[in-house]
């Protein structure tokens, strides 16, 4: 069994009287690809730079590879890579030499040619960062994280502004860190990114944790009734077995249930032999994003301040 | 690799993207030199004979009063608006972030602004001998050499200090102008002051740009001694170490929002 690279107990941070994190639990094991979830100002960037050890926490406990990060101890930080939110580097520098000089803060970097063109960025080689574009300063980022060749890589909305292809690519990226045994701390706004990407999924709401799975199956997501919907022929009625399911919605009709199958076949057979045809027919389960929307949602209004 | 080597190889890398950058080259670089030509068309370049037989040029003053300048301008000027940037871009947490000791990425900006400093000086020195006639220090040099190198240290420390109250980055160009353009104007370095009223004389003496001064052009050139100003020297050490204690306690690796 994999042992623990993140391990946090009860953490809990305020900003003034606003309290951030209000006693949250987690743990991440090696080489998972875990992603913290939530809206903004859910407290995400609070976790993960607490993690990172550029804030201090207010109380809990809070372990990464056997470290506390609130020490700076230097030999965490050699096994840490870091994408932040926004950063910086030098303008004047080119990829190759940035990347270069991060290497040489570490004991065993990751050969420098490997690094670049992990990111994709070996046409970029010898440009300066001046001349990068958005995404490419991005894998910038990410290429300096991989420069000591860390264990964990804390990723803080890694994809934000990219286009639909380099988003692609950095997923892309990012599942070959998960094969090379990396354990990844992924935080983000994007479905998408966490249904392709994570194992595991937490979600974060006003400070608390609200939702704990895997995206699939994540608040019962795989049990919740589907959604069949389609375009009911004109003069027709519907069979007595699912009529009292129907719900109409303008046009269309939609079916919640928790028997698709039994559901669909009665519904089909009835068409069938009526010889109708339904338009727009569609089966549909809740996506993460439905799932996501509902507890966020929930959860604001309970976990507001009294 | 040990920490000192990962100094000097940080420096490395800090004159590289020093020398890359247009702005920062011509301000540190040029901008003396101009000051230089400037004074010596508005002031003349006359001799003045300043002891029995002993006949200099007017530009052995300017000299070391224009080397003063170009040291605070290579060393606080440029170590408070660099640090700035880097901090508001992101750059510093970065840094932060990885396992670069915090005193060696330091040690390495204000290395890199010592030895800038020192070239400044010696092609200031160079330039007012080969093309204004300065006389060039012998007997101190010693005294002069270290005084530049106390000076030049001073004043890093003090552009590592000021970063603390410096909101962002846009605004650190006038907030450093501002802390030093009038202390360089009641501090003999761009104008000697003849008689000033005393207020105003006490005044440029609670700050170190007038020990610096003096320190450096009264050990350019001497008649006779060492040339070495030691009470000038305790006091810009005094200051170094306050501002290395403002430093230490508030310095900020984060940009500030």
């Amino acid at each position: 069994m994999a042992g623990i690279a993140v391990e946090v107990l009860d953490l809990r941070k305020s900003y003034g009287s606003l309290q951030a994190l209000r006693g949250i639990s987690f743990s991440v094991a090696e080489g998972e690809v875990f992603a913290l979830l939530g809206p903004n100002g859910a407290g995400k960037t609070t976790t993960v730079e607490i993690l990172e050890g550029f804030r201090r926490r207010d109380g809990g406990q809070v372990s990464v590879l056997g470290f506390d990060p609130a020490l700076g101890d230097r030999r965490l930080k050699q096994q840490m890579g870091i994408v932040l939110q926004t950063s910086g580097v030098d303008p004047y520098l080119t990829v190759a030499e940035t990347v270069e000089m991060f290497r040489g803060y570490y004991p065993k970097p990751r050969p420098l040619n490997e690094v670049i063109s992990l990111v994709g960025l070996t046409d970029k080689k010898d440009s300066r960062v001046t001349k990068l574009s958005g995404g490419q300063r991005r894998r910038l980022d990410v290429a300096i994280a991989l420069a000591g060749d860390p264990s964990v890589l804390f990723l803080d909305e890694p994809t934000t502004g990219f286009d639909p292809g380099a988003r692609r690519n950095a997923w892309e990226v990012i599942k070959g860190l998960k094969d090379l045994g990396k354990t990844i701390f992924l935080t983000s706004h994007s479905m998408d990114e966490v249904q392709f990407l994570a194992d595991r999924v937490v979600i974060i709401s006003a400070g608390r944790i609200v939702a704990e799975g895997t995206p699939d199956t994540l608040a019962g997501r795989e049990k919740a009734a589907a959604s069949i919907r389609f375009k009911l022929p004109p003069a027709s009625e519907l069979p007595a077995a699912i009529r009292s399911q129907a719900k109409a919605h303008g046009d269309f009709i939609s079916i919640e249930t928790q028997d698709p199958t039994r559901a669909l076949y009665e519904l089909t057979s009835w068409a069938v032999q009526a010889q109708l045809t339904l338009e727009g027919l569609e089966v549909t389960r809740p996506s993460l994003e439905d799932v996501y929307l509902e507890i966020t949602e929930g959860s604001e209004t309970a976990g507001a301040p009294a | 690799m040990s920490d000192v080597r990962l100094a000097l190889r940080q420096v490395w890398y800090i004159n590289k993207a020093f020398v890359r950058n247009p702005a920062s080259l011509f301000f540190t670089l040029i901008f003396p030199l101009m000051f230089l030509v400037i004074f010596s068309v508005i002031f003349g370049n006359g001799r003045i004979e300043v002891g029995p037989g002993t006949i200099v040029r007017v530009a052995t003053f300017y000299v070391p009063s224009i080397a003063a300048f170009s040291v605070i301008t290579a060393c606080y000027t440029n170590i408070a608006i660099s640090l700035t940037f880097a901090r508001d871009s992101g750059a510093l947490k970065r840094i932060h972030g990885s396992p670069l000791p915090v005193w060696s990425y330091m040690f390495a900006r204000i290395f890199h602004a010592v030895v800038i400093a020192i070239l400044l000086v010696a092609i200031c020195a160079a330039f007012g001998a080969v093309f204004y006639g300065a006389t060039l220090p012998t007997a101190t040099l010693p005294a002069f050499a270290l005084t530049l190198v106390v000076g030049a240290a001073v004043f890093c420390v003090l552009g590592v200090a000021l970063t603390a109250v410096v909101p962002n980055a846009d605004a650190s160009p006038a907030v450093v102008n501002g802390t030093i353009l009038p202390l360089l104007f009641i501090s003999n370095v761009f104008i000697p002051l003849q008689n000033p009223p005393q207020w105003l004389d006490i005044l440029g003496k609670l700050f170190p740009v007038r020990h610096f001064a003096d320190a450096l052009i009264g050990s350019f050139f001497q008649l006779s001694g060492s040339g070495l100003h030691t009470n000038d020297l305790i006091v810009l050490a005094a200051w170094g170490i306050g501002g290395a204690v403002v430093a230490i306690r508030f310095f900020q690796w984060e940009p500030r929002v």
